[in-house]
C-alpha cells in the first residue's frame, strides 16, 4: 500500500499525458459519429499521417540548420500548423472519396469503406517513406529537454506539459467554436437532423467537410504531439492508440464532444493506474500486463450501468 | 450473368490447373538431367526484414562464388538460386513445396525467421531437403530433432539463462527488474532469465508485460522506478526496448539496462539517443570485423559488392559453406556419383570443426552448431553497432 501511494501522483500524471492524447483523437471519432453515425476507422491512420506530417516537419527544420536557432515553441506551432492542415485537408479528400458516395447506403457499408482506407493510408506512408528515407520508423526531435521535478516521487517533462496545455487548448476552442460560432450552431443543426437543416438552408456537404477537416485536423495535432512525446511513430502507431481513442469515446458517450473529452483522460488515467498498481494488488501474480483489461472492465461496468456513456445522454446537443 | 461469370471462373481454374501440369513438365525435364546440383537460399528480400534477407544471400551467393569449383571439380554443374520468403510463413510453405518438388535441388540456405522456418522444415522433411539456417533462434527449430533441419546460429533458451549470469556477475547486480513483450520470442527469454537468475540468487524484483505496438511506458516504469532494482532485463525488440531506454532515462530511473539480440539494432540509438550509452544486449552475431579473419572478410566482400556487410551476412555465408562440404563429402562417399538428399543431409549434419567466419562448426545430433557463440555488447557511445565486451560459448549454457 505504502509503495502505491508513493507512485500514485506520477501515476496520474503519467496517465492524464497519454489521456490527454486519448481525448484529442477521440474527438475526432466523436464529431464525425455525432454527423453521420459513421465509425470512422480510418481515423487511427489521419493520426498517424498526422504524426508523419509533423515529424517530417521538424526533421526538415532540423535539416536545414533552422530547429537549433528557433525557440522550441515556434517549431512545434509551425509542425502542428502543417500536421493540421495536411491531415485536415486528408479527411475531407476522404469523406469526399470514400464517404460520400455511400452516405445512403446501408450503416455497415462505408465501415468497411473506412477499413480499406485505414488499410491504404497505412501502406501508402509505409510506401512513401520507404521510397523516400528507405525506413518507415521515424525518430521526431527532441525539441524539450527539461524537466521538471516537482518532488522526490514526482517528475514532470517539460514536453509532456507542452502536450497537456497544447491539448487543453486545442479542446476549448473547439468546445468554443462548436458553441459559440455560427459554423459551430450549424454543425449542431446537422448532428440534430440533417434533412432539416438542409430545408434551413445549411449547405450539408460543406458542414459535414467541416467536421471531417477539424476532427482530422486535431487528430493530426494529436499525431504531431504524440510524436514529440514518445519520439518513436510508424506507419501502424494509430492501430492501438485509434482502438484505446475510440474506446474512449464510447466510455465518453459517443457523439458527445466533452465526453470524448472525459473518457479520453479517464482511460489514460485507469491504464496507467492499473499498470503500476495491479502488480502491486495481486502481489505480483498478476502484472502490467493487464492494465487494459483493468481499462475495460471499467468500460463494460460504465456500458451496463449506463448504456450511453458517462456523458451521452446529458448533453443534447451531441456534435 | 450469374452462369455466365461461374463460366469464366471454372475456365480460368482449367487454364490455371494446365499451367501448373505444364510447369511440372519443365521441372521433371531439369531434374532428368542428373549432373546438376541447385543450392537454394531463402530469406526475407521484400518486405519489412528485406535488408536482413538481403544481406544473407549476399552472403550464400559470396560462399557459393568462391567454394562451387570445389565441386564442380568432381564433375557436376552447381547452380545457386535465391529465393524469397517474405518472412511470411505462407510463403515460405510455399517456396519449400517449390524446393522439393525440383530433385536438383540438394540443400536449402535458410530460413531466417523461426515463425517461417518451423513450418516450413516440415515440408523440407517431407522429402529430406536438408536446410542450414544462418539465423533461426527459437529452440522449437532444432528441438523437434528433424534429420533435415540445421542452424549455426546460437539458440534464444542460452540468451535468457546467460544474460542473468552477466548481469549478476559482470554487472553486479543483487536486484533485476524483468519487463517482457509478451511476445512467444520475448516472454521465452524473460522466462529463462527469471528461472536461471533464481537458480543463481539473483532477486528478481518484478515480472511485467508490456504490449508491443504501445508507445507508453510509464505504467510499469513508475512500478520499477519505486522498486529501484539494480538492473533491467527487457525481453523484447528493439521499438519498445529503446523507448524503454528512453522513458527510464526521462524518470531518472538510473538502473542498468539489458535485453537480448532484438535490441541489436541501429535504431536503438536513433529513437533512445543518449540513453543508449551505457546499455547491454546480448546477440547471437556480431561486428565480425573483430578479428584479422574477419577483417580480410569484410573487405573482400566490400570489394565484391561494393557495401558493407550486414550482421547476419557472415552466417550466410557460413550455412553455404557448411552445405557445400557436406555435398563434395556426401558426393565423395557416393563414389562420385550423384548423392541422394537422404545423403546429404547424412553428411550436413556430420559437420565437424570446419572452420567458419562466425564460428568453428560442429553440428549437435540435434544440427544445433556446438561451436556457435554469443556476445555482449554495451553502447559506450551513441553508435551502432556498439562494442563486443563479452564472447561466450553457448554449449557452456545448455
Amino acid at each position: 500500500m505504502e509503495q502505491f501511494l508513493q507512485i500514485l501522483p506520477q501515476s496520474l500524471l503519467d496517465g492524464l499525458i497519454l489521456g490527454m492524447v486519448y481525448a484529442v483523437v477521440a474527438l475526432g471519432y466523436t464529431m464525425v459519429y455525432g454527423v453521420l453515425e459513421l465509425i470512422n476507422f480510418a481515423h487511427s491512420e489521419i493520426f498517424m499521417v498526422g504524426a508523419f506530417a509533423g515529424t517530417e516537419t521538424l526533421l526538415f527544420l532540423q535539416s536545414a540548420g533552422y530547429l537549433a536557432s528557433m525557440p522550441a515553441p515556434v517549431a512545434l506551432l509551425m509542425a502542428l500548423f502543417i500536421a493540421m492542415i495536411i491531415s485536415g485537408s486528408l479527411g475531407v479528400f476522404m469523406e469526399r472519396i470514400a464517404y460520400r458516395p455511400l452516405r445512403e447506403a446501408p450503416r455497415l457499408v462505408p465501415l468497411i469503406s473506412a477499413i480499406g482506407v485505414s488499410f491504404f493510408l497505412q501502406d501508402a506512408v509505409r510506401l512513401i517513406e520507404g521510397l523516400w528515407k528507405n525506413a518507415f520508423y521515424l525518430t521526431a526531435p527532441s525539441l524539450f529537454t527539461a524537466t521538471i521535478a516537482i518532488s522526490a516521487n514526482l517528475r514532470l517533462p517539460v514536453k509532456s506539459l507542452v502536450v497537456i496545455v497544447s491539448a487543453v487548448v486545442m479542446m476549448l476552442a473547439l468546445h468554443l467554436f462548436v458553441t459559440r460560432s455560427k459554423w459551430g450552431k450549424a454543425i449542431r443543426a446537422v448532428a440534430q437532423d440533417r434533412d432539416t437543416s438542409a430545408l434551413m438552408s445549411i449547405n450539408v456537404n460543406q458542414v459535414i467537410g467541416l467536421t471531417f477537416f477539424l476532427g482530422a485536423g486535431l487528430g493530426g495535432c494529436a499525431g504531431t504531439l504524440f510524436a514529440t512525446q514518445y519520439s518513436l511513430i510508424n506507419p501502424y502507431v494509430g492501430f492501438i492508440l485509434g482502438i484505446k481513442a475510440f474506446t474512449a469515446a464510447v466510455l465518453g458517450g459517443i457523439g458527445s464532444i466533452p465526453g470524448a473529452m472525459v473518457g479520453g483522460i479517464l482511460l489514460g488515467v485507469l491504464e496507467a493506474v492499473g499498470a503500476a498498481s495491479i502488480g502491486i494488488a495481486t502481489n505480483g501474480a498478476m502484472g502490467a500486463e493487464y492494465k487494459d483489461v483493468f481499462a475495460f472492465v471499467i468500460l463494460i461496468l460504465v456500458l451496463i450501468l449506463k448504456p450511453s456513456g458517462l456523458l451521452g445522454e446529458e448533453v443534447r446537443e451531441k456534435v | 450473368m450469374l452462369r455466365k461469370s461461374s463460366r469464366l471462373i471454372v475456365f480460368t481454374l482449367i487454364m490455371a490447373f494446365m499451367a501448373t501440369l505444364l510447369v511440372g513438365c519443365g521441372q521433371t525435364k531439369t531434374s532428368s538431367q542428373g549432373d546438376v546440383i541447385k543450392i537454394a537460399s531463402v530469406s526475407p528480400l521484400s518486405g519489412s526484414q528485406a535488408a536482413i534477407g538481403d544481406d544473407i544471400k549476399l552472403g550464400a551467393q559470396m560462399a557459393f562464388d568462391e567454394k562451387k569449383t570445389e565441386i564442380e571439380k568432381l564433375g557436376f554443374k552447381v547452380e545457386f538460386a535465391p529465393q524469397d520468403d517474405q518472412a511470411d510463413p505462407k510463403m515460405g510453405v510455399t517456396v519449400a513445396q517449390k524446393l522439393i518438388a525440383d530433385k536438383s535441388f540438394l540443400a536449402v540456405v535458410g530460413h531466417f525467421n523461426s515463425g517461417v522456418a518451423i513450418p516450413s522444415s516440415e515440408i523440407y522433411n517431407k522429402d529430406n531437403l536438408c536446410m542450414v539456417s544462418p539465423g533461426t533462434t527459437n529452440p522449437d527449430v532444432t528441438d523437434r530433432k528433424l534429420p533435415s533441419v540445421n542452424r549455426i546460429c546460437a539458440r534464444d533458451d542460452v540468451q535468457g539463462p546467460m544474460g542473468a549470469d552477466f548481469v549478476m556477475n559482470d554487472l553486479g547486480a543483487k536486484t533485476v527488474f524483468v519487463i517482457h513483450d509478451k511476445t512467444t520470442y520475448g516472454q521465452g527469454i524473460a522466462q529463462e532469465f527469471q528461472k536461471r537468475a533464481e537458480k543463481i540468487g539473483l532477486k528478481v524484483a518484478g515480472f511485467e508485460g508490456i504490449t508491443a505496438g504501445e508507445s507508453d511506458f510509464s505504467g510499469v516504469l513508475n512500478k520499477v522506478g519505486s522498486v529501484k532494482p539494480d538492473a533491467v532485463y527487457f525481453g523484447g525488440i528493439y521499438p519498445e526496448g529503446s523507448l524503454l531506454i528512453r522513458q527510464m532515462s526521462e524518470k531518472g530511473i538510473k538502473s542498468k539496462f539489458m535485453g537480448p539480440d532484438g535490441m541489436d539494432n541501429a535504431e536503438v540509438v536513433n529513437i533512445a539517443g543518449d540513453a543508449a550509452i551505457g546499455t547491454f544486449y546480448s546477440s547471437p552475431a556480431a561486428d565480425i570485423a573483430r578479428t584479422q579473419e574477419g577483417k580480410d572478410w569484410v573487405s573482400r566482400f566490400q570489394a565484391k559488392y561494393n557495401k558493407e556487410p550486414g550482421n547476419w551476412s557472415a552466417y550466410g555465408y557460413d550455412s553455404m559453406t557448411v552445405i557445400i562440404e557436406g555435398i563434395k563429402s556426401a558426393i565423395e562417399k557416393n563414389g562420385g556419383k550423384q548423392p541422394s538428399r537422404v545423403q546429404v543431409c547424412e553428411a550436413i549434419r556430420a559437420t565437424k570443426d570446419l572452420q567458419g567466419i562466425t564460428s568453428v562448426i560442429t553440428l549437435d545430433a540435434k544440427g544445433d552448431n556446438m561451436g556457435a557463440k554469443l556476445y555482449i555488447s554495451e553502447f559506450k557511445e551513441a553508435k551502432y553497432p556498439a562494442t563486443v565486451v563479452k564472447e561466450i560459448a553457448a554449449k557452456d549454457f545448455k
